[in-house]
């Protein structure tokens, strides 16, 4: 926290933000990646319930209640004093999907993690960030206990195209969460040069 | 979800209570006319005249806080509704009425499906290795 006031007229230093999407089903360890590279706050938002929430968004008896809370994870990494990132672990729970186009909505990349015993569960993830043309990398959460399978595997069951990074990862280590962050960053990089390339000729 | 809500009009004290609460904050306004939808990674920076916002009388005192809070450093829409613990709708209406005041302005993000420089992105990736 800074105290004090700047001289007037000095002008503070306005940083370039980024963000990355932290996706995955419920109780993957979104919010343990999130809180292992940076230091996480809860985010609070009061959103109108929508058309898609509406079969499970049993309202009888508040038919006036037109609005939910919704709780996310962010993080914030100062990567310089002009140059910050911010991870958004996007709401596990299904019914909040139309929270993620805001959250979307600019985004460099995402992350979709995945557990290896229940792969399903980040199917939707990966159809959201394929439909939308976001580029993300598949991070396989390494649970202890869990059997280990090897990246290409997981590429297989979850049908993903040849260029998507399958990565794996431990959320709990601050240094494979830094590197898949990285390869977020390098394949959003590769997925912007094959773009550019065909729109030149 | 309670059975005997469907007789009683129209308050449900707990589940009311939160959802309705914050946005007295913004005398009822859910958006505000001044801005489009602000990007919750949008920095909201203190205009240098906002030195003592504190002394504008039309000002609520979560408007004084988000000035305080942006005149030291910059801060993004997300920062400020952690920070304040108010729901991101009702932040996004007082940062209307402080840019309507002139009080801040808001500096735009990336726009959406166009990347940052390759430059920037290099920087992130080096800043995220020296982490």
């Amino acid at each position: 926290m800074i105290f004090g006031r700047p001289e007037r007229g000095t002008t503070p230093v306005e940083p370039v933000t980024l963000k990355i999407l932290v996706a995955g089903g419920f109780g993957v360890g979104k919010t343990t990646l999130v809180g292992a590279v940076s230091e996480i706050k809860p985010l609070r938002t009061e959103e109108l319930l929508s058309e898609a929430g509406r079969p499970v968004d049993d309202t009888r008896g508040v038919e006036t209640k037109n609005t939910t809370t919704v709780a996310m994870d962010f993080g914030r990494i100062t990567l310089r004093e002009d140059l910050v990132l911010y991870l958004f672990g996007t709401p596990g729970q299904d019914r909040f999907w139309f929270l993620w186009d805001e959250l979307a909505t600019g985004a460099l990349g995402a992350v979709v993690l995945a557990d290896t015993r229940r792969l399903e569960d980040c199917f939707a993830a990966v159809d959201y960030f394929e439909r939308r043309a976001i580029p993300f990398v598949v991070g396989v959460n390494c649970f202890d206990g869990a059997d280990r399978y090897p990246a290409e595997t997981v590429r297989q069951a979850l049908d993903l195209d040849a260029s998507v990074p399958v990565v794996l990862c431990d959320a709990r280590e601050r240094e494979t969460v830094k590197h898949v962050l990285i390869d977020v960053v390098e394949h959003a990089m590769a997925v912007a040069a094959a773009g550019r390339v065909p729109a030149s000729t | 979800m309670s059975a005997d809500g469907q007789e009683s009009a129209h308050f449900f004290d707990a589940d009311a209570g939160p959802v309705v609460r914050p946005y007295a904050m913004t005398r009822g306004r859910t958006t505000s006319p001044a801005q489009h939808r602000l990007d919750l990674i949008a920095v909201v920076v203190a205009e240098s005249r906002a030195h003592d916002p504190g002394a504008d009388q039309t000002l609520s005192p979560e408007h004084v806080d988000i000035v305080a809070l942006c005149r030291d450093t910059p801060q993004s829409v997300a920062e400020l509704a952690a920070e304040l613990d108010l729901p991101i709708g009702v932040v996004r209406v007082l940062i209307g009425d402080l840019v309507t005041a002139e009080l801040v302005h808001v500096t735009r993000p990336v726009p959406p499906a166009e990347l940052p420089d390759e430059s920037i992105l290099r920087d992130v990736i080096d800043g995220l290795r020296a982490l």
